[in-house]
Parts: structure tokens; C-alpha cells; sequence
């Protein structure tokens, strides 16, 4: 067409070229209270917006006036997909700044318990990646089994969700041997399942060309972006916190981290594959090295810092006096500052304490992995579908609670 | 050859000379502190330099010390640096009165949001940010409510004074 043709018209109507969506913050494919106000040309994504902060719940503050005990249960509501990793980033962090060793038994139970979250954190991102693409029984495979590992937390801890298992300097109770025989029902049965799901999905002809070249990312951009975790290594970058500052002992275990080449959404759900395969392999490994190990430690000999079981707590007099002064906090809490680091489900999960010496922290800052990666998201969008971005967003692994702590 | 932290601290040294203070390590990182005008002087000589390569910003957030006077707000920055896999702390310190802090946006695109948290939380003015503005509170608040002046508890409990907490009475310390 040579000229166009002038008509007037009412405002919003055809005359803007683009158009503005909101996408979320309720919407069934944000998987989460967040909000994207997309400006789109059809289908296709010209800018985007996040806007984040819908759950924000001040956990900061608040830990600013918690005992340290009882800050466990507001790390719970971080990644409330794998709450656990979170317990014990926080438990390992308080140990390192006490000082505190703890055996390798309860390392070895933490393994066991962290790589387990990390599957079920995995699986539900890789199957609502599935979900999203329009396969929806891959999700309700795997879904089957986070149950079973949620078993498995309920009767460790007594809860499924938020957990808030174990204590500083080891677990409140020994693991049942209900508890062993779930996790060993899950290691037998859990490879099944998921070799059925990556044979649904890894080499289906639709799923590739619905995420392969979708909302990809440079090594380089990625790093400036502060990814961490599976999404970087999708870009490239073999960096992984349990590799490279090892905690809770995983130097101890034999296991490899998978890498992407591209940084997309194929990749960031194979490299969540693999990582689910090694974590198997690490359960495996620790499960078997609990077999030469005196199975009744399950926790440090720290009595100052390690809240006594109640039994003994109203039949023993150490026991009381120990229980009396860390709940008045009468325990010291040396003064230092520290940062550490594990790996989360979405990458490095980290504390930043500083204690002045008082029964709460100074400070606490969460590393928060989803909140820095996500605003990426405008970047990888730029251009792409507007069903892609709905993928690029569930490969992301976006948590809420993460986001906004 | 491996990054060590009195490496780090000679190089520092060898650059900025006098300027970089309160040099400790603690729990095996080097920390220092550095005048808030410098801060992107040091960063970019931390990312640029071929040995320290300092490339990745982990972390970034502040501190409120409410009784040092002149220097209340700490900006606190975590760097990495992936191939030695070495972490490092550096602080720079500003008034409360004027909070301007340069932006680290130019190096490290995470800083973005770090910075509005930071911001959002405790009023640290970035210079030169491209979209300075709260992120997690409402944009209607018109405090900073990580500040130290802002207790969380209702005021008429004693059960959550200060005290309680191995304090002294009253707020802040």
C-alpha cells in the first residue's frame, strides 16, 4: 500500500500499533504472583516490564528480631519448592559462624535430604516446562513421586511444604527406619519414572521445536546477569556451589555437573535432567556410606547450640539448663560477619549474616537467585512468541517466594 | 598460580594505596572498605585486571549502623571470581544525609535490581541508574523500612525489647 489512508478514530482503538498485556500478577502461566506487562505486536513481544513484590514479606526485617532457631522456618517460605536446601543453607551457615563441626553422618543425611529437594524442585520445574509446551502427562509422572519424597520429609520432620527440618548442628530426631526404607523405595522407583519422562520428552519433535533456540542466553550475558545454578549451566558454565566451595561434605561424593551450549529453554530442561540423575547417584552414594557409619549420631555434640530433646529436658538437669538458656538466649552468639553460599534448586542460595554478639542477627541478607536472574527476563523475551515467553518463564524455574523474600 | 587473599590485598594496595581501609579476613574472605567515591574505581580495576578478575557480582545489599556518625549506611558488594573461585567483600560507607552512591550498572547488569532492593530498603541514592524506583514495597511508602529507626515489633510489648534479644534497652545499638 502506497499511503495510508487517514481515519479518524477513537482513542486505544487500531490506530496504536502495539498493544499492552498484563501477564499475571494471577495468571495460571506466571506460576506465581508476579506481573509482566508485555507491549505486543500480535504475537510477538516488543518490551516487557516485570513487576515484582506481590508476596513480599519482610523476612529481612523480621530476622532482625527472631532468635536464630526460629529464623529456619521464614528460610522455609524462600524456594518453597525445596525448602530443605534452604533449612540447611541457614543451619551450615549459623555452623560457620559458631564453629561448629558437625559428623559425617549428619552431613550425610543432609545430602541425602538436600539432593532429594533438589529433585523434587527439578521435577516440578521440568514438568510444568512440559505443561506448558502441551504435555501434561509427563508432569503428572513425575508428580507421583515428589509425593513420595514429601513421605519422605513428613517422616523426618513431620511436615511436607515448609519443612523447617533439622536444627542448628544436626537433625531434632534420628531417622526412622521407615525413613530409610522410603528413600530407598524412591532411589528404586524414581529412575523409572523419569527415564518415561525423558523418553516423552527429550528427542519429541514438538517439545524441541517449542523450546530449542527459545529465550536463549550468552555465557557471557549470563554471568553479568548473575545467573547461578542450572540456568547458568545451561549457558555454559560449569559452576556449581557444590563443587567449587564444597559444604556439608560433598567433597565426598563422586558426581558430574551437566552443561548446556546455548542457554535455552532445551537446554536449561536437559541440564535439569541430568542434575536430577546425579542427584540419584549422590542419595545412592550417601545412602551406602551410612551403612559404615554408627548409625545414633544425628546431630553435633554442641549442647550450647543444639536444642536438647524434651524428654530429657524434664528429666535431666543439663538438659533443662541447655534448653533454659538458648531459649532466653543466653547463649553466646559470637560477633563476625560471613557470607556463605549453597547450592539451591535455582542456583547459589546465599546468607549474608552479621551478628554483634545478640541473640538475633544484626543483619541477614538473602542471596536470592530468582530475583537476580529474573530480570534477564525482559532481555530473553525480547521479540519472541508470546507462547514462548510462557515456556522461557517456566524454564526459569521462577519462584514467588524467592523472588520477593 | 592460585588468587590468594595477600595477593589481592598487595595489588589493592600497589593501586589505591592509602584509600582502602578496614582490610580483614574473616571466615577465609578478604573484606576491605573503600571511600564511596571509588567504589566503581575499585570494581572496574577488580574486573579488568587480568590476574584479580573479579567478573561476577554475587551479591549486593547495605548495612545500617545508626551510630556512626558520617558513615551510617554501608553499601556492601560480594565479587567472584569464577575461575580462582575466590570471593570478596568491599564495602563503602555514606551518610545518611546524602546517600548518593555511584551505580554499578554499567559493569554488572544484576546490579539493577540489587540496586532498587537496596534502594527500596534503605535510601541508597544510586547515581546514575537507569530506573531507580522501588521494587518489593509500594511506591506510595515514603520511609526506608530496613533502617534501623523502624522497629519491627509494636512498641507496646516488653517481651521483644531489646534486652530480650542480649541487647541493651533501647532501639538500635
Amino acid at each position: 500500500m502506497s499511503e495510508q489512508q487517514h481515519i479518524t478514530l477513537p482513542e486505544g482503538s487500531i490506530e496504536r500499533q502495539t498493544q499492552t498485556l498484563n501477564l499475571g500478577p494471577t495468571h495460571p502461566a506466571t506460576h506465581g504472583v508476579f506481573q509482566n506487562i508485555l507491549e505486543i505486536d500480535g504475537e510477538r513481544i516488543v518490551s516487557s516490564e516485570s513487576t515484582v513484590g506481590y508476596i513480599h514479606r519482610a523476612f529481612e526485617k523480621i530476622a532482625e528480631r527472631r532468635p536464630y532457631y526460629q529464623i529456619t522456618p521464614l528460610t522455609d517460605r524462600l524456594n518453597y519448592c525445596s525448602s530443605p536446601i534452604n533449612n540447611m543453607g541457614w543451619h551450615i551457615t549459623v555452623e560457620k559462624l559458631l564453629g561448629i563441626k558437625t559428623p559425617k553422618r549428619v552431613d550425610y543425611l543432609r545430602v541425602i535430604i538436600m539432593e532429594l529437594a533438589r529433585i523434587t524442585d527439578h521435577l516440578i520445574c521440568n514438568g510444568v516446562v512440559g505443561v506448558d509446551s502441551g504435555a501434561f502427562s509427563g508432569f503428572l509422572y513425575l508428580m507421583k513421586y515428589r509425593e513420595l519424597a514429601y513421605e519422605i520429609y513428613e517422616e523426618i520432620c513431620g511436615s511436607r511444604l515448609t519443612t523447617n527440618i533439622g536444627r542448628v548442628g544436626g537433625f531434632e530426631r534420628n531417622f526412622t527406619p521407615a525413613a530409610f526404607e522410603k528413600i530407598e523405595r524412591f532411589l528404586k522407583e524414581y529412575p523409572a519414572a523419569l527415564k518415561e519422562f525423558e523418553t516423552l520428552m527429550n528427542r519429541n519433535r514438538i517439545f524441541m521445536e517449542r523450546t530449542q533456540g527459545v529465550g536463549p542466553i550468552s555465557a557471557e550475558r549470563a554471568i553479568n546477569y548473575g545467573f547461578t545454578g542450572p540456568n547458568l549451566r545451561a549457558a555454559g558454565v560449569d559452576y556449581d556451589v557444590r563443587v567449587a566451595h564444597p559444604y556439608s561434605s560433598y567433597e565426598d561424593f563422586d558426581f558430574n555437573i551437566p552443561v548446556g551450549t546455548t542457554g535455552d529453554c532445551y537446554d536449561r530442561f536437559l541440564v535439569r535432567n541430568g542434575e536430577m540423575w546425579e542427584s540419584l547417584s549422590i542419595i545412592r552414594q550417601a545412602m551406602d556410606k551410612l551403612k559404615d557409619l554408627p548409625s545414633d549420631v544425628y546431630h553435633a555434640d554442641v549442647p550450647a547450640y543444639y536444642l536438647p530433646e524434651k524428654s530429657a529436658v524434664y528429666t535431666k538437669m543439663e538438659a533443662l539448663i541447655y534448653h533454659f538458656k538458648i531459649i532466653m538466649g543466653e547463649s553466646d552468639i559470637l560477633p563476625g560477619e560471613l557470607y556463605n553460599a549453597v547450592e539451591g534448586g535455582n542456583g547459589e542460595l546465599g546468607f549474608y549474616l552479621i551478628s554483634d554478639g545478640g541473640r538475633s542477627p544484626y543483619r541477614l541478607h538473602f542471596r536470592r537467585p530468582c530475583f537476580i536472574y529474573y530480570q534477564a527476563y525482559a532481555e530473553l523475551i525480547k521479540g519472541a512468541m508470546l507462547s514462548d515467553a510462557v515456556i522461557c518463564m517456566s524454564s526459569l524455574n521462577l519462584i514467588a517466594g524467592e523472588l520477593d523474600a | 598460580m592460585s588468587l590468594t587473599n595477600d595477593y589481592i590485598k598487595q595489588r589493592l594496595a600497589e593501586k589505591f594505596g592509602e584509600s582502602i581501609s578496614q582490610v580483614e579476613e574473616s571466615f577465609g574472605m578478604l573484606s576491605f572498605a573503600a571511600p564511596k567515591d571509588l567504589n566503581l574505581k575499585v570494581m572496574q580495576f577488580l574486573y579488568d585486571d587480568e590476574e584479580l578478575q573479579f567478573r561476577f557480582l554475587t551479591d549486593l545489599t547495605a548495612v545500617h549502623y545508626p551510630n556512626r556518625t558520617g558513615e551510617e549506611l554501608a553499601v556492601v558488594y560480594h565479587l567472584y571470581n569464577f575461575r580462582e573461585k575466590v570471593r570478596l567483600r568491599f564495602k563503602v560507607y555514606t551518610s545518611i544525609e546524602d546517600t548518593r552512591v555511584f551505580t554499578a550498572t554499567r559493569l554488572f547488569e544484576s546490579a539493577n535490581w540489587m540496586e532498587r532492593e537496596t534502594y527500596d530498603f534503605f535510601g541508597v541514592n544510586f547515581v546514575g541508574h537507569p530506573n531507580l524506583k522501588r521494587i518489593l514495597n509500594v511506591d506510595e511508602m515514603t520511609y526506608f523500612p530496613m533502617r534501623k529507626e523502624f522497629p519491627l515489633e509494636d512498641q507496646t510489648r516488653t517481651d521483644k525489647d531489646d534486652e530480650m534479644f542480649g541487647r541493651g534497652g533501647h532501639i538500635g545499638i
